[in-house]
């Protein structure tokens, strides 16, 4: 098989895996136990006729597998309902929160790979050394941490006792700003405390990965041989080891997005910043199905396009896998 | 085979002993262990003993509370002493079902092959490239807040690692030729499985199993601070929703968020301490460091 038809069956496997997210949000939505009209209603108190209109306005009249293709057809189209609380469609209430977001995880993306990734090399390069001992014990801690607690103790130390960073929002409430330079330092101030809340609980699988993998390749014997032929131990890095340990890395990256997801819908919820993950919170607390029906389907979406993602990348960089 | 297996238990103990953040792990783990049974005796929390003035509402530590009181004014010490069996139980039945799971999962997909286990291994792809955490909250979501439910949404969900580990496994074993005589014997499948597949299998997750059980204590306490744990039962994560929503950050009480935090890092780090030693343990290639 060529790289492009297995490409192409990567491809058609992601879709799959897409139709089968929309399904299964599909059943588990109205499997759940209560009545969709009662909850949409609020109250029990409601007429026949106001049923019937209601149950007309949410094609909940037809039949269930009429009701799955609307569905199907809807998603691919890009609506997902009204939402209950904010009574707007969920999908312009995820477009104006989906920007916040996509800023947070970039920024702590690249500082995480950055970070992670250098460190590893440092400690694997000094492997046994007091260094590396107390890196890899930080990332263990760094690992165990609950992401939410990380955010908490942050606002009490950084926020309420020393007062350095702004501790709710993205913009200060109420601020007249002259400039527009002066609005992006404001958006940047309330981004440092939620970003580095991220860096700290997420970076330790970047640090580790690279760091066991880059052990096994410095012991190969190809390392030898460069060494043999003169290379410094930064260019035999940089030009041998590095290219063979970006491998497992990149695979790291694929269970990186499902973890960092999770890290947002946490960091969110606690500094109050307006994205899909305080979205998703709020939908929790107030029941909204169709806000939590579309976030899952999202972050869903986005994990397994990176999954898809990372494959292809592995197969282009990969020189052995030219015929599978 | 017992003597051998007996010989191998304590190797792996001994290696376990003398690494030095494999104690660490062993120690930490045998002493919440011991809090979380005998604290609670000693020092039992009254779920009713709440303050009756406005003063002792997250009042800062004193004689009397030496980690001051709660949102309701009661005590947070006796209330984290409690709190540790929760997370526990939680986190140790969840793995539970987890293997179990995974273990079925796996075993009946790597030793059958035909429409079954194909559709097994398509089952467990999906799950594993879904978002661990928006799928907790969703199932959450919908089926409601207590702690069996919390407790089936964990482990029923962190399975497909277990599963795809002991498959690829079981796939290697099943064409041994060993297999194919005992088949020539006539032995029955589920005799093949459970006698000579099995234990060859098992000691390959026991690692995995350590890692999943710092993994579900992880999700409890995420589930339960997002407002989706069991409301009337104490536990770490439910002290910090309840801290969270009454605004016990901005108060700065730190009394009352930094306790149940740091109990769940410890056990966190204890279970995650002893995965890692464990996989360099069993898994030779990286033994060396």
């Amino acid at each position: 098989m060529s790289k492009l038809k297995y490409i192409g069956k990567k491809l058609m496997q992601l879709i799959l895996t897409l139709y089968a997210i929309i399904t299964f949000n599909f059943i588990l939505f109205r499997i759940m136990p209560g009545d969709p009209i009662r909850l949409l209603a609020r109250s029990g108190a409601i007429s026949a006729e106001s049923i019937a209109r209601i149950k007309e306005l949410f094609g909940l009249d037809q039949p269930m597998w009429m009701q799955y293709f609307i569905y199907l057809k809807n998603i691919v189209t890009g609506q997902f309902g009204i939402s209950m609380t904010y009574r707007q469609p969920v999908s312009s209430i995820i477009a104006e929160r989906m920007a916040n977001t996509v800023t947070l995880l970039a920024v702590a993306t690249v500082m995480i790979i950055i970070i992670g990734i250098g460190t590893g090399i440092v400690a694997a390069m000094r492997r046994g050394s007091r260094l590396d001992k107390t890196f890899v014990v930080a990332s263990m801690v760094g690992w165990s941490l609950p992401t939410f607690w990380t955010g908490l103790l942050m606002i009490v130390v950084f926020g309420v006792f020393l007062k350095i960073f702004p501790i709710s929002g993205i913009l200060t409430p109420g601020m007249q700003y002259a400039t527009y330079s002066q609005v992006i330092m404001d958006y940047a101030k309330h981004l440092v405390m939620p970003t580095i809340a991220l860096i700290i609980v997420d970076m330790a699988q970047f640090f580790l990965i690279t760091r066991s993998t880059l052990v096994d390749v410095l012991t190969e014997d190809y390392m030898l041989t460069a060494k043999g032929k003169g290379l410094s131990p930064k260019k035999a890095l940089w030009r041998h080891a590095m290219p063979n340990a970006m491998l497992p890395i990149i695979t790291t990256l694929a269970l990186y997005v499902s973890l960092v997801i999770g890290g947002a819908i946490q960091v969110e919820t606690v500094f109050s910043f307006p994205g899909m993950g305080k979205l998703m919170y709020d939908a929790v607390l107030k029941r909204d199905y169709p806000i939590l029906e579309a976030s899952f389907f999202l972050m869903a979406a986005v994990t397994v396009t990176a999954n898809f993602i990372s494959d292809i990348f592995y197969t282009i960089i990969d020189p052995r896998v030219k015929d599978i | 085979m017992s003597k051998m297996k007996e010989k191998k238990r304590n190797e792996v103990w001994e290696q376990m002993w003398g690494d030095g953040l494999g104690r660490a792990g062993i120690i930490l783990l045998a002493l919440i262990l011991v809090i979380s049974i005998i604290g609670p005796i000693l020092f039992p929390f009254d779920a009713k003993d709440v303050g009756t003035s406005a003063a002792q509402i997250m009042e800062a530590p004193s004689a009397e509370h030496i980690l001051g009181t709660d949102e309701m004014g009661r005590d947070v010490f006796r209330e984290l002493l409690l709190g540790a069996r929760v997370s526990l139980f939680v986190g140790l039945t969840a793995t539970a079902i987890s293997i179990l799971v995974g273990a079925l999962v796996g075993l009946i997909s790597g030793f059958y092959s035909g429409f079954m286990s194909n559709m097994l291994m398509r089952i467990t792809d999906f799950f594993i490239a879904l978002p661990v955490l928006p799928m907790i909250i969703v199932l959450a979501a919908v089926f409601g807040q207590s702690i069996t439910i919390t407790i089936a949404v964990i482990g029923l969900t962190s399975w497909p690692s277990t599963a795809r580990i002991i498959r690829s496994q079981v796939v290697s074993i099943r064409e041994r030729q060993y297999i194919e005589r005992i088949r020539a014997l006539g032995a029955k499948d589920s005799r093949i499985i459970m006698i000579h597949i099995l234990p060859n299998v098992l000691p390959l997750i026991y690692a995995n199993t350590v890692l999943v059980i710092a993994g579900s204590i992880l999700s409890e306490a995420t589930l339960a601070f997002l407002g989706l744990g069991d409301p009337v039962s104490v536990s770490w994560g439910t002290m910090l929703h309840y801290a969270f929503v009454t605004g016990a950050a901005g108060r700065g009480a730190w009394w009352y968020l930094v306790p149940p935090g740091i109990g769940i890092v410890l056990v966190v780090l204890a279970f995650t301490l002893i995965g890692h030693t464990l996989d360099k343990i069993m898994n030779p290639r990286l033994r060396e460091y």
